[in-house]
């Protein structure tokens, strides 16, 4: 068959697989609503891949099959639509490949669940809305994708709704990235004044036009592609949990592991770096944009980096690497690699899924224990899980040997992006020698909390046997009297349902069963080959051939060529920290084990900062929903109830009451009638503020 | 196919003329109710069915007015009917509401039920002559009268303060008929003639404009509601039974911006252009304003109730954009807020029949019990949040664009309602469906049954529908869209 008869099949199978599960669940039962979301999504799977070799192989010429027409008014026009392209075929393998994985892994890891086929559901619903978003001709289909896997996320965090920690956590995913659609809304009605349409090859087309020019929005004059590029990159801060606004993503660990994996690792959250690389075109013309995005990218980096040194909840940890990692992919997109973003999306996407997984497998084998301090020693009761963990984990860290050019596919990738840093910051410098420092600075961090996990979890001496079923007293009180956070005393929580079989003596930890362990022992694959199989068609010399055009560099753009010249000592730079990052993590998780909870006990003024996330939830709690429930109760109390409803309808009826009575009342009337002139000044000020800045 | 419209607008009226007719001098008993309630149902699915017909008669490629009766009335006046595309779909939308909002009064109304019911068609009939009149005179009886069967619904079958809720929306609403009125005789004296489509040709002199925008502004406002005359509607949706609020928030409401684009715009375009900026600020003040209010809410209705306003800010500030986009959303956004509003408050009205409260700290947990009510729930949830997919996604996206261009300082304000939408609609849900199930009254509180699913089903389908094909809304509507900007732009001379 060919490409434009498959692709359909492709996007619409897990959706077909969704609303089967979704709608008659209960009526065929949890084991066929598994078997049909499960088989359309290996089906998807295997028909990505042959899409994409077809792309990469067969020299398939990029197309755009129209499906139906969405919002036809005036100029501003939808369809809906499937392209392929360079972008959109790797993106294609990569989400049903991770998604088919996580089906088959949660045969396993959601056995003891009762709500089965809703879980599958949501799954599948989740795989359409991303198939749906990266397929996307236009604006307006990408942000219902965009939207629609953030409803996919929102119901798969907060899955086990019986826990307030998890309903709280996906209210926050859901706002939070609704924050990010705040601008990127914003930047789609801007690109559709700009250029008169929300096609993205029209869009395009007409950038050299733009370029230059200014645009006004909100009284001031902005220059046009940067502040369109600027306002979509907020959507992209919110999908890819970037600096500012990643808090939902860690509290996004309350959902079922296998979602983490899919959702929050390995696909949902490589939108916002996927959206910078579509619209290269754009931001090759938006300077400002770009520098913007290598800062945030790298502060993002080095700050979620930071924070994974000092999390005991093994979940925490991966989230924040995750959140790490997005950010080299941002400021590769940055300093004009998307090539290298891409590319490490792709690696990132297998390597980061196998350590989920794996730690689904801890958490299982554990029986629902999270906290690393409660393990150790793990290696004798998981060994296969122990095997495909040491593999991501040197995958994550970017173990390889430069002068042989030889590694697992996080070496590839991250090294391509780090050399980009570096050759940019050579031509330009500014924000790029910050991103390159960084880029150093944290892959040695990544060493670290990496090892750290792997140290923690399974090395040492073990301390889930002996005193107490689950140690858990102590633990909780150490979090309770420093965290003013609510969750990690749920840390324990995963998987709630499941534990009944197992009684709750003291538990002896196990292996997982194969449909866990087939599915993570496939991923090692990827994250061991990945990099190597596809590093000359991603970023090396065959790029362009294999892009054909998916990216856009300018002609001024030539980070590639040069990062390809980068000296011995930028490619040994990271294997240099990586190894002291892991004789750093070796020497207190193991030569010295017990050293880390020493630090950890002493609580010193660098470690709280850490283990409360620079304080970024408590800062948030005290400002924006503070504000918004004093505002709120002011509004509603004071400006609905006294001053409107008192001079308004209840004011009317107490008028004749009151006017025989002087009493001191009166000067409360006084004050109100001020309030009321206040509002209708307020009212008449927004108004000629409004007609004085109509542009 | 003349003669249509009076057909629909008074086959409700002929139902409740049945009604009357066999209770005649007989006492309540349930078997009277049931007639009661089979002969109104009856007759709002003949109006239903009479409105899908003219819906696909009506010639999407005509931007005039359509199915025009002209029966000279007295002293001058004419009973004047006629549809185009701004109005023919709000005909639907209350044609296709009313069946469900009897349906869903089935059980729930059980004291003078053939009162109810009478009052119910008449209302129908009334809300059906506001969007069919092409009389200024018989607009404004259609729409003044249209207010007295809510008023008796309230006041008669409402909750413990119905009164003061009852009173309080006739206050606001009698302040704005006052003006309109005024406003209406000065238009005809001025004009010589109420024919509608003769005086969306007229033009008035600027200093009139002014002063008949402001009187008609008035009434329009209150109806909206917009801020910061919207406090009636809290009052009015909490004390009114069920389908009282579904027809409020999906109808009547409504009357406000139909208002707007069949008198403000085209008879007064040079002063709706000068108080463009005023509609924009009281539409941003309105959508942040409200929203945060909706937000610290313990009443479920009364939530929803302050989300309506926000909804409508974008409605108001959409018409005002004078934009195709801005105009189109604004249309499509209140038929959506039409569908989902009223599935909310139908959604409210399940739980309230079985543990007679609204009062949020009362639920919890409803999905151990109610699973398929939670789906439900959760559907106009997101359609009240205006995701993609959902009907409540086009009309804000669409708005938002269309004031952009006026104004981007009324678009960044206005699209922070997309954040706080959010906030307070899923806040709602997590605390009345999610969580452990702790308060021991729901132990035995049962799922949907099959009448309140048959309920639903229309509006889920109508929700999913408009969100991923809004292209049919969008071709019925565009020729009069179009036709009324061309006339707008040629007559404030740009």
């Amino acid at each position: 068959m060919t490409a434009q008869a498959l692709l359909p099949l492709i996007v619409f199978g897990p959706l077909a697989g969704a609303l089967i599960a979704g709608l008659f669940g209960s009526r065929i039962g949890a084991l066929a609503s598994q078997a049909v979301t499960t088989g359309l999504l290996l089906l998807s799977a295997v028909l990505s891949w042959v899409v994409f070799a077809q792309w990469t192989w067969g020299g398939l010429e990029p197309f755009t099959l129209t499906i139906a027409p969405f919002i036809h008014v005036g100029e501003f026009i939808s369809n809906w639509s499937i392209r392929l392209d360079g972008l959109s075929a790797v993106m294609l393998v990569v989400v049903t490949s991770v998604s088919a994985l996580v089906h088959v892994y949660s045969w396993g890891y959601m056995a003891e669940d009762p709500s089965r086929p809703r879980f599958f559901a949501y799954l599948s619903l989740f795989t359409f809305a991303m198939l749906a978003l990266v397929t996307a001709a236009d604006f307006m289909q990408l942000f219902f994708g965009w939207e629609g896997v953030g409803l996919a996320s929102y119901l798969l965090i907060g899955f086990w709704h019986h826990k307030d920690s998890a309903n709280a956590a996906a209210i926050k995913a859901f706002v939070v990235n609704r924050v990010g659609d705040f601008g990127f809304a914003l930047g789609i009605m801007t690109v559709f004044w700009m250029f008169g349409s929300i096609q993205f090859a029209e869009v395009f087309s007409h950038i050299d036009e733009i370029a230059g020019s200014k645009w006004r929005f909100i009284g001031y004059d902005w220059s046009a592609i940067d502040l369109a590029a600027g306002l979509l990159f907020i959507g992209a801060m919110g999908k890819s949990a970037q600096f500012f606004l990643h808090t939902w993503l860690p509290d996004a660990m309350e959902g079922p592991t296998p979602v983490s994996a899919l959702i929050h690792a390995a696909t949902m959250v490589t939108a916002g770096v996927y959206m910078v690389c579509l619209l290269s075109p754009m931001f090759e013309a938006a300077p400002v944009a770009r520098d913007i995005v290598t800062l945030i990218g790298a502060v993002t980096a080095l700050f979620a980096a930071t924070v994974g040194l000092a999390q005991n909840d093994i979940k925490r940890v991966i989230a924040y690497s995750t959140c790490s990692q997005l950010g080299y992919m941002f400021f590769a997109a940055g300093v004009g690699a998307y090539q290298a973003a891409m590319f490490h999306l792709f690696t990132h996407a297998f390597f980061k899924a196998l350590l989920f997984l794996g730690a689904g497998s801890v958490i299982h084998g554990m029986h629902h224990e999270q906290d690393m301090r409660r393990m150790g020693g793990l290696w004798r009761y998981l060994p296969v899980t122990y095997a495909v963990m040491t593999i991501g984990t040197l995958a994550i860290t970017g173990f390889g040997i430069p002068s042989l050019h030889l590694g697992l596919a996080g070496f590839y990738s991250k090294d391509t992006i780090i050399e980009s840093a570096w050759a940019a910051a050579t031509s330009h410098g500014g924000v790029a020698a910050f991103a390159f420092m960084v880029s150093l600075i944290a892959a040695g961090l990544t060493a670290f909390y990496s090892w750290r996990l792997a140290f923690m979890t399974f090395h040492g001496t073990p301390k889930w046997a002996g005193e107490g079923a689950h140690g858990h007293h102590d633990a909780a009180h150490d979090d309770h009297a420093h965290a003013s956070h609510a969750h990690e005393e749920h840390a324990h929580g995963d998987h709630g349902h499941g534990d009944h079989g197992h009684g709750h003596g003291a538990h002896t930890p196990h292996e997982s069963p194969a449909s866990m362990l087939g599915p993570i022992l496939a991923l090692s694959v990827g994250a061991i080959a990945a990099g190597y199989v596809f590093v000359e068609k991603f970023v090396g010399e065959e790029r362009n051939e294999f892009w054909r055009g998916a990216i856009f560099n300018a002609p001024a753009n030539k980070v590639l060529e040069h990062a390809h010249h980068a000296p011995a000592w930028v490619l040994w730079a990271p294997l240099v920290v990586s190894a002291i990052g892991f004789a750093a993590a070796w020497y207190v998780y193991i030569a010295r084990e017990g050293l880390g909870a020493r630090i950890a006990a002493r609580r010193g003024i660098v470690w709280s900062f850490l283990y409360n996330k620079w304080f970024f939830d408590e800062l948030y709690q005290a400002t924006f929903v503070r504000a918004a429930k004093l505002l709120g109760d002011l509004f509603w109390k004071v400006g609905d109830q006294k001053i409107i409803d008192g001079l308004g309808p209840d004011g009317v009826s107490a008028a004749s009451y009151a006017l025989g009575r002087r009493t001191g009342r009166l000067q409360t009337g006084y004050l109100y009638h001020y309030a009321f002139v206040m509002l209708l000044g307020v009212a008449g000020l927004l108004t000629f503020a409004l007609w004085a800045w109509r542009a | 196919m003349t003669g249509i419209l009076s057909l629909i607008t008074f086959a409700p009226v002929l139902g409740a003329a049945l009604i009357l007719a066999l209770r005649a001098g007989r006492t309540a008993s349930p078997r009277g109710d049931d007639l009661a309630r089979w002969i109104a149902f009856g007759a709002s699915l003949a109006t239903l069915g009479l409105s899908v017909l003219l819906t696909l008669r009506f010639d999407t490629a005509n931007g005039g007015f359509q199915f025009v009766e002209d029966i000279p009335w007295f002293a001058g006046l004419h009973y004047r009917m006629g549809v185009d595309g701004v109005s023919v779909l709000f005909v639907l939308l209350t044609a296709f509401l009313t069946p469900l909002c009897i349906a869903a009064s089935w059980k729930s109304v059980e004291q003078r039920v053939t009162s109810y019911m009478v009052a119910f068609l008449l209302l129908e009939a009334l809300v059906i002559g506001v969007f069919c009149a092409l009389d200024l005179v018989l607009f404004y009886v259609f729409f003044e009268f249209g207010l007295a069967p809510m008023f008796l619904i309230i006041g008669i079958w409402g909750g413990k303060r119905r009164v003061y809720a009852a009173f309080k929306f006739f206050l606001y609403t009698l302040l704005g008929s006052v003006l309109m009125l005024a406003a209406v005789l000065a238009m005809i004296g001025a004009a010589g003639t109420s024919s509608i489509p003769d005086l969306m040709t007229f033009r008035f002199e600027p200093w009139m404009q002014t002063w008949l925008w402001l009187a008609f502004f008035a009434s329009f406002a209150v109806k909206m509601p917009m801020w910061p005359v919207h406090t009636w509607l809290p009052d009015a949706h909490v004390e009114a039974p069920t389908a009282g609020s579904v027809i409020l928030a999906g109808i009547l409401l409504k009357m406000g911006g139909y208002g707007f684009l069949r008198f403000s715009l085209p008879m007064f375009p040079d002063a709706s252009q000068a108080f463009a900026p005023l509609v924009f600020a009281l539409s941003a003040i309105a959508i942040v304003y409200t929203s945060l209010v909706a937000f610290r809410q313990t009443d479920i209705k009364k939530l929803i109730a302050y989300s309506s306003v926000a909804h409508m800010g974008f409605v108001t500030m959409g018409i005002f954009s004078f934009d195709v986009l801005g105009v189109q959303g604004a249309i499509f956004q209140m038929l959506s807020h039409g569908v989902i509003s009223g599935a909310l408050f139908l959604c409210v009205g399940v739980v309230y029949d079985r543990m007679h409260t609204h009062e949020i700290s009362v639920f919890g947990g409803l999905v151990n019990r109610m699973p398929l009510y939670a789906a439900i729930f959760l559907l106009f949830t997101m359609g009240n949040v205006g995701l993609p997919g959902t009907s409540g996604f086009i009309g804000e996206i669409m708005t938002l664009t269309g004031v952009y261009f006026s104004s981007t300082w009324t678009a960044v304000i206005a699209t922070t309602g997309v954040i706080l939408s959010a906030v307070y609609a899923l806040t709602l849900y997590r605390r009345v469906v999610f969580g452990e199930m702790t308060n021991p009254a729901l132990a035995d509180i049962t799922d949907v049954d099959l009448r309140e699913i048959l309920i639903f089903l229309p509006l889920v389908i109508a929700t999913l529908w408009l969100g991923f094909q809004p292209g049919l809304v969008f071709n019925v509507t565009a020729s009069s869209v179009d036709g009324l900007l061309d006339a707008f732009r040629t007559a404030v001379g740009n």
